[in-house]
């Protein structure tokens, strides 16, 4: 029998195939994304039954359905809540949490902050494509101003989100930005993201070639500037991070922004864990400590 | 009628109405009695009005009973609101430098303290509350020893010096009063029995801790956040993760996904929490993840009276998520309960892999219960169902490790799918909240498949047969041949039981079914007692008939009565009696009882 490490030298890409095929559009951005992870967890020969990867609703969201790994396929916006509790349960497992932008910070806005500032130790890939997709082309919290779509044919009058400052400011200990279209970049990211021993927020371009006309390959490819071919950049600088961050137009960076790595994690930081993983424990209070309990009350 | 005394202190929030309270407690239950306690207060840090009942007795004391013994107004506000509850052979003790009494009804005894003579006020800005303490031990005929043991203890961390004074001042009503004031003719009865005291809270946070819960997360919110403080206070000794979430979504999501890893997750709220867990709920049934969810139901709607009690959540929690989905739902029937039933709750969420619901209230969550120790089990029986773990499953299909023949949602006879958690070699499969196939893959996006639909819903749905005949049906409480038969739910069992008594003294034979499973029913069972009952009235903490509604929906039952109260206090046994006659003579089929304590 194979032992474990024998088992996972041998992982390769066809260990890391889903059941079905993704039933995304042809030329979604988001099969380059599940091929960069994919390859990553090759490169880094993680086992796929220590590997969790979580969703909460839309395109990119069925994402752990192509992969095979454990998945949970959760609630729309709530991929990130559901991810620290399986975390904080069992923090030997690696945690992958993979969604759109509308998913991450529309109706998940509220766990996406907290979980920067709380620092799970998790990897956060949103296919970030500025519209929402399933729902067949709706204005999204990072589609661009004036643009237009079935829910705002006028125009969007509302400024987008920058996910980037967002996390930056939310406290998030590895923030970086992928694109679709770069896949070596992308797998380089993914590999650091998952290796980071916090929270780790990768937002990558990835477009939808069905219902944004705006922001498409051909419009990224001349623009993203990686921020590693600047020698002179420091990922360490929150400041210069939060500079870069505001870059948009003519030139955006991707590549990794910020990286500290001086915080606990938040399985680190509670002592209730030092013993190993919440899930491996007996369930029984020991007779002492529960005579303790009662003790209190008399 | 049963041989109780009790004790009311009323003042403003931040006057210490809760110390006294809780050294009569403690003096109490160190001589064997049981005790119930209830505080009524409001959404107030510092001020407005609160009142605590402290009742005990020989015998289990499982309400705030009819009468107040002995009052002890800590200001004119609660002198004006409470004496004249008191009836002849009760007292009144209060500052006679501070507070005038009104007219007391005939047989009251008036019990002026000259605070300002017997302690220095400048130095001891509760020297009233000890002072009464003190008169008050001595009218029940209690030795001072009971009391300075206490006062030891409660004063130990500020010092000697501190300690002393209290005693003295103590010492000082106690003296008083024994030269002044008439002693209560019974004194307070002892025996040898010694129980614990605590809150429906502790209780259910201590149950969770006996189930083997390794994951707690909660918002805070009123009357649920007692939960929390237990569990975050002993969660290092206990080996609990407890969370503090963003919102009650984060709540239960988090809970959810620590239960999708293995470990036993539950969470508290009240009704507003509760509404947003909604989709939760849903999740936890679609994806088979068990997780128990308890709502400490509270006045409502909306933000409603946050600290007052009532039974309005119950179709909340029926209606709770789209869709039909198997769950289990449970309503405690007393403090002691609320630790019994944790345990019990979580062996059928564990088995049927689904959402166990726990519908506890105000009354219960905040209202203190004397318990003997050994109703509180750390080592019930724990059954986590068919549960597949590094444990027990690794290495057990090996061979099937990628793309494998393991299917999580197997359909079998009984609706229960082995359960595989993550980490666990050779079981890898993904779960969805989207209707999937017997391997977890979705069948909802690109081969929605009628049969295949119909098969997963019947799959889950199997599960509650089983869920039925795990739970057993309720049993009818008291002489099967009655008048009038009482039918309540959860938190009023104590309240309806001692009705009963009185009812039966009073010669109106009255029996009770009391109702513990809301989910699963057991329709059947409950028909074959009613429909042996000659009159039958419905006895709810809520506006519309709650429970009476679901009863007939589930069973087409009409009751003859309904007695009904939902101004945020609780039932006392008089309003139930008084109800129950005015029903049998025929001059009303719904009785609202008026609270007569003003709080």
């Amino acid at each position: 029998m194979a032992t474990s490490a024998q088992r996972a030298s041998q992982l390769t890409m066809a260990d890391l195939k889903g059941k079905v095929d993704p039933d995304w559009c042809p030329g979604c951005g988001d099969f380059g994304v599940l091929a960069a992870v994919q390859k990553a967890l090759v490169e880094l020969q993680i086992p796929t039954h220590n590997v969790v990867t979580i969703s909460g609703i839309g395109c990119s969201s069925n994402f752990p359905g192509y992969i095979n790994t454990y998945g949970m396929h959760t609630l729309h916006g709530r991929a990130l809540a559901v991810a620290a509790g399986l975390k904080l349960a069992n923090h030997g497992l690696t945690v992958l949490v993979t969604g759109g932008d509308g998913d991450g910070f529309g109706i998940g806005g509220n766990h996406f902050v907290h979980s920067m500032r709380r620092n799970v130790d998790l990897l956060y890939i949103v296919m970030d494509n500025q519209i929402y997709g399933l729902t067949t082309g709706q204005t999204s919290p990072t589609s661009r101003l004036g643009m237009k779509t079935k829910s705002m044919p006028f125009g969007n009058i509302e400024a987008p989100v920058n996910p980037i400052s967002l996390a930056l400011a939310a406290g998030a200990t590895f923030v970086a930005r992928g694109f679709s279209g770069e896949q070596k970049h992308l797998t380089e990211l993914i590999k650091r993201g998952i290796e980071h021993k916090g929270f780790s927020f990768l937002d990558v371009f990835s477009p939808c070639v069905t219902y944004n006309h705006d922001n498409t390959y051909q419009w990224f490819r001349p623009r993203v500037k990686k921020l590693e071919d600047d020698s002179s950049y420091d990922s360490a600088d929150w400041t210069a991070a939060m500079q870069k961050s505001l870059l948009w137009g003519e030139e955006i960076p991707i590549g990794k922004f910020f990286e500290r790595t001086d915080v606990l994690t938040l399985h680190g930081a509670e002592p209730v864990l030092n013993e190993g993983p919440l899930v491996h424990r007996d369930l029984r209070v020991p007779p002492d400590v529960a005579r303790s309990f009662i003790d209190e009350l008399t | 009628m049963k041989q109780t005394f009790a004790i009311g202190i009323g003042g403003a929030a931040g006057q210490g109405v809760a110390t006294p309270g809780d050294i009569f407690a403690k003096i109490f239950s160190r001589r064997g009695l049981n005790l119930n306690a209830y505080n009524a207060y409001q959404s107030i840090i510092r001020g407005g009005h609160t009142f605590l009942t402290v009742r005990a007795g020989l015998e289990k004391v499982t309400n705030m009973g009819d009468r107040i013994d002995l009052l002890i107004p800590l200001n004119q506000d609660s002198m004006d609101r409470h004496l004249k509850l008191l009836t002849a052979g009760a007292a009144c003790i209060f500052n006679a430098d501070a507070v005038k009494p009104g007219a007391a009804a005939s047989g009251v005894q008036l019990c002026p303290l000259p605070v300002s003579e017997l302690a220095d006020i400048t130095r001891n800005k509760v020297a009233q509350n000890t002072l009464a303490i003190g008169a008050g031990l001595h009218m029940m005929g209690i030795g001072f020893q009971a009391l300075e043991d206490v006062l030891r203890e409660q004063f130990k961390k500020k010092g000697e010096a501190v300690v002393t004074e209290n005693i003295g001042v103590a010492r000082a009503g106690y003296d008083y009063a024994a030269a002044h004031f008439a002693a209560f003719p019974n004194p307070l009865p002892k025996t040898e029995n010694r129980y614990a005291i605590l809150s429906g809270n502790v209780a259910m946070a201590m149950g969770g801790a006996a189930a083997g819960v390794k994951f707690y997360c909660a918002y805070p919110m009123s009357p649920s956040t007692g939960v929390l403080h237990w569990m975050a206070a002993h969660a290092r000794k206990a080996g609990i993760m407890v969370r503090q979430v963003e919102d009650e979504i984060g709540v239960i999501n988090m809970a959810i996904g620590a239960a999708h890893a293995g470990v036993r997750a539950m969470c508290a709220t009240s009704g507003g929490g509760f509404a947003l867990m909604s989709e939760g709920l849903g999740m936890s049934a679609m994806i088979e993840t068990p997780v128990v969810v308890i709502n400490c139901q509270r006045a409502g709607p909306s933000t409603g009276v946050p600290t007052k009690t009532e039974q309005g959540d119950l179709w909340q929690m029926l209606g709770a998520a789209f869709g039909d989905y198997p769950r289990v739902i449970a309503a405690p029937l007393d403090i002691g309960d609320c630790f019994k039933l944790i345990p019990e709750i979580f062996n059928i969420a564990d088995r049927f892999q689904c959402p166990g619901l726990v519908l506890c209230d105000l009354l219960l969550s905040e209202g203190r219960l004397s318990v003997h120790p050994k109703d509180l089990d750390f080592s019930p029986p724990i059954d986590r169902g068919e549960l597949i773990t590094a444990a027990n499953g690794s290495g057990a299909a090996a061979g099937a490790a990628t793309n494998g023949d393991y299917k999580r949602y197997r359909i079998t006879e009984s609706g229960i799918s082995p359960r595989a958690v993550p980490g666990v070699p050779g079981y890898v499969h993904t779960v969805a909240t989207d209707e999937h196939e017997e391997d977890g893959v979705l069948i909802s996006d690109e081969f929605t498949n009628p049969i295949k639909r119909r098969a997963m819903m019947e799959k889950r749905m199997r599960k509650m047969a089983g869920i039925e005949a795990a739970v057993p049906p309720p049993a009818l409480l008291g002489s099967r041949d009655a008048d009038v038969t009482l039918v309540g739910w959860g938190s009023t069992k104590g309240v309806i039981e001692e009705a009963c008594e009185i009812l039966n003294e009073q010669g109106i034979p009255a029996n009770q079914l009391q109702i513990r499973w809301l989910v699963p029913l057991h329709g059947e069972a409950i028909l074959e007692i009613l429909g042996r009952s000659r009159h039958t009235i419905i006895v709810e903490n809520n506006y519309s008939g709650q429970f009476a509604r679901y009863l007939r929906s589930e069973t087409s039952f009409v009751p003859n009565g309904h007695i009904r109260k939902y101004d945020g206090e609780p039932f006392m046994p008089h309003h139930i009696v008084e109800a129950v006659k005015e029903q049998l003579a025929g001059s009303t089929k719904l009785s609202v009882p008026m609270h007569e304590i003003m709080v």
